[in-house]
């Protein structure tokens, strides 16, 4: 077979969305934020020029929406240059902020640069706990304060509420305080335990009671406010049957460009040890999507062991969260412990009860 | 915005808000883009969406697809209907 035609390399699939970590700075201290431990400095940001080469290229790869995102992507002075020329690039352009340091003024700017999305996160319902878990005092204000600017320019606004054990009870609270901003769409979003939220999970963990309320009410929520707001919500995931399909598999549908350049499939990747990323600063992004050993490393099906390599839903779990595996088994290749198939699922069914009230360790630079 | 959670008054002028935009792309075809949502839109789709300007009413939108394919305007408007009535409800489009 010495002569045998090598296989045809199976396509690539082409993303949909980019998420821009402009920066890892931020006022708020969230316990649970998704950026990783440590934390890239201001010196070594990508410059607005590199973000602008970069959309271009992500549109010619077929990326249709870019997340601006952090980090507060606020903490970037050139923040509405960065929006434009992500507009310009023909792209579909989503701003997530904490709301500290988003103006009235700076909104206007934002709307000119041609800005299609606002999502603003909030911690709790009331400004005492907000601000609490935030670890910033008078946050929730300006949080309230850019919703209303953002409903008055008649820009699309999304609520996320990250929800945990403290405030997960006022799922209802923060439905209805959506609702009063004018939100048209809010995100349930439970806490993943990466980054930040890893090192507090026994602080942050609901408990399974939480959940399953928690779970009844989104549900009773959703029918009553049918076509007033669309109420996105997934199940915590140590609390599921089945993984999440994470970032909808690996290297698939989304990238993540990080402040310092590298291109990485998820938030989280970078911890797993071993992979090779490759950054904007020495490639064109589209040869990185393709090439890049890292987003090639959990690409697809082939690397799966079982149960993942034989189960019926390899296609629509994509394995879960390699992440996670590595996390709470030590190998990133294994299925996503959440599984209730996986070999080490007990783990995670450990894990369920180990909730501790201890003080947050809040996220710093 | 109209509460009727199945019809949709003849005179309304459907259009997309702002930050809900349809778009066409070498790699993925036609796409209707909003808030955390990128939806593939098939042709029947694109045709109805391209009249959702702001200035068309809902009588006109569906005059002008059933004489633009030659299809029974009942059938269009039930179409029609169902799909402009599933955009708003989940905060896609105005009416």
């Amino acid at each position: 077979m010495a002569d045998a035609a090598p296989l045809p390399k199976p396509l690539v699939p082409k993303p949909l969305g980019l998420l821009a970590e402009l920066t890892h700075r931020c006022p708020l201290g969230c316990p649970y934020c998704s950026n990783p431990l440590a934390l890239d400095s201001r010196d070594d940001e990508l410059d607005a020029a590199t973000w602008a080469r970069v959309f271009k290229e992500a549109a010619a790869l077929g990326v249709l929406q870019i997340h601006l995102s952090g980090g507060e992507p606020a903490a970037r002075r050139d923040l509405v240059e960065i929006t434009a020329s992500a507009h310009a690039a023909g792209l579909y352009t989503n701003l997530i902020t904490s709301g500290v340091g988003v103006t009235a003024a700076r909104l206007g700017q934002l709307w000119d640069a041609g800005l299609d999305h606002v999502q603003v996160s909030i911690q709790d319902s009331t400004a005492s706990s907000a601000d609490h878990i935030a670890g910033y005092d008078g946050a929730f204000a300006r949080k309230l304060a850019l919703a209303k600017d953002v409903v008055a320019r008649k820009l699309p606004l999304t609520v996320n509420a990250v929800m945990h054990r403290a405030n997960i009870g006022r799922i209802g609270d923060m439905v209805e305080l959506a609702l009063r901003l004018g939100a048209s769409r809010v995100e349930i979003a439970h806490v993943q335990y990466y980054g930040w939220a890893l090192k507090n999970r026994s602080q942050l963990l609901p408990t399974r009671e939480q959940v399953d309320r928690a779970l009844a009410l989104v549900e009773e929520l959703r029918a009553r406010h049918h076509g007033k707001i669309v109420i996105d919500a997934a199940l915590p995931d140590y609390y599921a049957r089945y993984p999440k399909p994470c970032m909808g598999g690996w290297g698939r549908r989304s990238l993540n460009v990080t402040p310092s350049g590298k291109v990485l499939p998820c938030h989280a990747a970078e911890t797993i040890p071993g992979l090779e990323f490759w950054s904007v600063r020495d490639h064109a992004l589209g040869e990185i999507w393709e090439q890049s050993p890292a987003l090639n490393a959990f690409r697809g099906t082939a690397w799966m062991k079982e149960p993942c390599a034989s189960c019926a839903r390899r296609e629509q779990d994509f394995g879960g969260c390699r992440c996670q595996a590595l996390a709470l088994t030590g190998d990133a290749a294994a299925t996503d412990p959440v599984c209730h198939l996986a070999p080490d699922h007990a783990v995670v069914s450990a894990l369920t009860t180990l909730q501790e009230d201890a003080p947050y360790s809040y996220r710093r630079m | 915005m109209n509460d009727d959670t199945t019809s949709i008054p003849p005179d309304a002028r459907p259009r997309l808000p702002r930050g809900v935009r349809l778009v066409q792309n070498e790699t993925h075809g036609w796409t209707l883009l909003g808030p955390e949502r990128v939806i593939k839109a098939d042709p029947v789709a694109v045709e109805i969406i391209k009249r959702c300007t702001g200035q068309a009413t809902f009588t006109e939108i569906v005059d002008d697809l059933a004489a633009a394919f030659s299809a029974p305007r009942d059938r269009i408007s039930t179409d029609v209907t169902a799909m402009l009535r599933g955009l708003a409800d989940k905060r896609l489009l105005e009416l």
